[in-house]
């Protein structure tokens, strides 16, 4: 086995063990219908986290992700009031979300600007925009999202497969095929190990860096769409600091900050790692979001020094 | 004005100084400053006017710098960490953090000048784990701390729930003081802030510690082979940055009276980070800029409050505020400067 699966194997044994733990604490954890569940709740973090796997692989990071969240939520909600039909917001709000995304991608590549800041000028931007088109909690009240919500498949036992999680499983097999079957994947590898020796080797820096945040713009407009017809309602607050669930899930997926290590793959699980930490606490009953917020940051600890570790023992990334 | 006064005397052609300040990373930042105020004030016309009310100067420019308090204090714990190439994203946690503390041992009854070293103690104790993950464990930066920033609001909450009782509210004379108090018509908040900048600014700047720090952020493995205890020195820039934010979460803690830590100082740590960039620190590490972090966070500040005064809807302000910081980057970066230099020098040939 090759070592760069290393990662990605240690995620799945981490989410099996805990999966394994629940099990033994509680009647009725080890089913499909948990799991299905944890697919279906969390499916709009895993999106947005599989954007910010390219984004991360690149060396780079991604802010934006939460605002977009919200601001594709309201413009559904908005522009539902004023009788669009959803799939038509949706598709409009990815394809803004492509462009903010690229225009991020052009400005960090052109000015040379560090990512994190010119992402957090994305995020304050479109939390602004947020607010501006509306301040309250605006549903969404059309047929196709109560056919979004009843459509399921059902999965072996008594779970089913919801639509978030269809959607979320399609934008994972599409996310697959561009990081490890196209030139374009193998170049976002390529900047992430080392920028300069990939423009020297004919990268196109500031195509790739632009298709790099686009899809990251793609993914988190995705995941917006995903959970305002999930709610069924946008909320100008919707998805604050959402960014950093999603990084977590990448962080927890096996890839590496400093770019050029990991698997989309990985993040599946790191974002379902997330999900059933806080099924667990939600199952412990006397547990509160205080416990969530704790053992978030307790086990995202535990995996980092563990993923160190791996990374040292096995010289996962050459020189460092 | 120098370099007016010098360009008069010696009759120098004028495209010199003028590409000097254009080059220049310090102009920017306070031109943008300037330019805000007077935006400010043609559109506000008592815009500049301070009186005297109950004893203690008001008025806008005083609010700004009353209001920017916090946010200059954590950016300028931030300066120093992003110094060493690093980053604190846990600020906002550990101001969470600190006014549970506060609220905790004041139900416990301690004396209130106590409470104030346990709060602070409190911030370096979170200063010294961020410093542990990153100069001992070696873990990236912008990763170790993240680690704190989602545990810490909910450790603050576990406190308050467990100690805080059902009413995290509080007075304290002592702490109230120091944030909503006065001496002699100045705010004491003031004070004490432009106490510390200078405390800090000695630190870093008369003794060899700035160096040091400077150099572990341009190269940390070249510095350690320079005899510098490169860990050690990113161990204590992280604890100072703790211990600022503690001192921000101190004031802003008795300022509203209560322990809230879900929602207190949220986003201080991108703010404080704009306010370091704004100055012109570069993320990469390897300079502080401890003067320029306050402009930037005065920039942030005075940004909020013109908006606030124009009469422009409140939810204008993030917008306006990503703007300014972007055009403000997008003059600060290599490219643009060069372009406009060579626009200016051009124009005067």
């Amino acid at each position: 086995m090759s070592k760069k699966y290393l990662p990605l194997v240690a995620t799945i044994a981490v989410f099996l063990a805990l999966f394994l733990v629940g099990g033994s604490m509680y009647r009725n954890f080890l089913s499909t219908l948990v799991l299905g569940n944890i697919l279906a709740d969390n499916a709009f973090i895993i999106i947005a986290a599989i954007g910010a796997t390219f984004v991360i692989l690149s060396g780079g990071i991604d802010l934006s992700i939460g605002s977009m969240i919200g601001f594709v939520g309201v413009c559904m909600a908005v522009l539902d009031r004023m009788g669009w039909h959803p799939l038509a917001t949706a598709a409009v709000m990815i394809c803004f979300g492509i462009l903010y995304g690229a225009l991020q991608g052009f400005i960090i590549d052109y000015c040379d600007i560090q990512p994190f800041i010119v992402t957090l000028a994305g995020l304050f931007l479109l939390r602004g925009l947020c607010f501006m088109v509306t301040l309250d909690s605006v549903p969404i009240r059309h047929d196709f999202v109560d056919l979004y919500a009843s459509a399921k498949i059902p999965l072996p036992g008594r779970g089913v497969l919801r639509s978030s999680a269809i959607v979320m499983l399609a934008a994972l097999a599409l996310a697959i095929f561009i990081a490890h079957f196209t030139r374009f994947g193998n170049n976002v590898y390529a900047i992430g190990g080392d920028k300069e020796s990939a423009r020297l080797m004919g990268v196109n820096v500031r195509r790739t860096t632009i298709g790099i945040y686009a899809i990251g713009g793609f993914y988190s407009a995705l995941a917006g769409v995903v959970y305002a017809l999930y709610t069924s309602s946008g909320y100008p607050l919707a998805g604050s600091t959402l960014e950093l669930s999603a990084i977590a899930a990448v962080v927890l997926g096996g890839t590496l900050l400093t770019g050029g290590v990991g698997m989309v793959a990985g993040t599946l699980f790191g974002g379902m790692i997330l999900g059933l930490i806080s099924t667990l606490i939600i199952f412990h009953g006397s547990l509160n979001s205080a416990w969530i917020m704790i053992s978030s940051g307790v086990l995202l600890f535990a995996f980092i020094v563990l993923h160190r570790f791996l990374v040292s023992s096995f010289d996962l990334r050459g020189t460092s | 004005m120098t370099v007016a006064s010098t360009d008069s005397r010696t009759d120098r052609p004028v495209p010199v100084w003028l590409k000097a300040i254009v080059q220049s990373r310090a102009v920017w930042p306070v031109l943008a400053l300037v330019l805000i105020l007077i935006v400010a004030g043609s559109v506000s016309p008592n815009f500049f006017e301070i009186r005297i009310v109950e004893g203690r100067l008001f008025g806008n420019l005083i609010d700004i710098l009353y209001r920017a308090v916090p946010t200059a204090l954590v950016a300028l714990g931030m300066a120093v960490v992003i110094g060493t190439r690093g980053i604190d994203l846990s600020v906002g946690s550990i101001i969470a953090i600190v006014g549970a503390v506060i609220v905790w041992r004041i139900k416990m009854g301690d004396p209130h000048i106590t409470i104030l070293f346990s709060a602070l103690a409190a911030g370096i104790l979170c200063g010294m784990w961020n410093g542990f993950l990153v100069s001992a464990l070696r873990i990236q930066p912008i990763i170790a701390t993240l680690i704190l920033m989602v545990a810490g609001r909910g450790i603050g909450m576990l406190i308050n729930q467990l100690y805080g009782g059902t009413d995290p509210s509080f007075e304290s004379a002592l702490l109230q003081w120091m944030s909503t108090g006065s001496i002699w018509l100045i705010p004491t908040r003031l004070i004490l802030a432009a106490g510390i900048f200078l405390a800090l600014w000695l630190l870093i700047r008369r003794t060899a510690l700035g160096l040091f720090i400077e150099s572990v952020g341009g190269n940390a493995a070249a510095s350690n082979l320079a005899g510098v205890k490169a860990g050690l020195i990113i161990f204590v820039a992280y604890v100072l940055s703790g211990l600022l934010s503690a001192w921000a979460g101190v004031i802003m803690t008795a300022d509203t009276h209560t322990s809230d830590p879900v929602s207190v100082a949220l986003y201080i740590e991108l703010d404080a980070i704009l306010a370091v960039v704004i100055g012109g620190g570069s993320l990469a590490g390897g300079r502080i800029y401890l003067g320029m972090t306050v402009i930037g966070a005065l920039v942030i500040q005075a940004l909020t409050t013109a908006t606030l005064i124009s009469g422009l809807p409140p939810e204008y302000n993030l917008i306006i505020k990503a703007l300014v910081v972007l055009s403000v980057l997008f003059l600060q970066s290599a490219n643009a400067r060069k372009a406009i230099g060579s626009l200016v020098s051009r124009r005067a040939s």
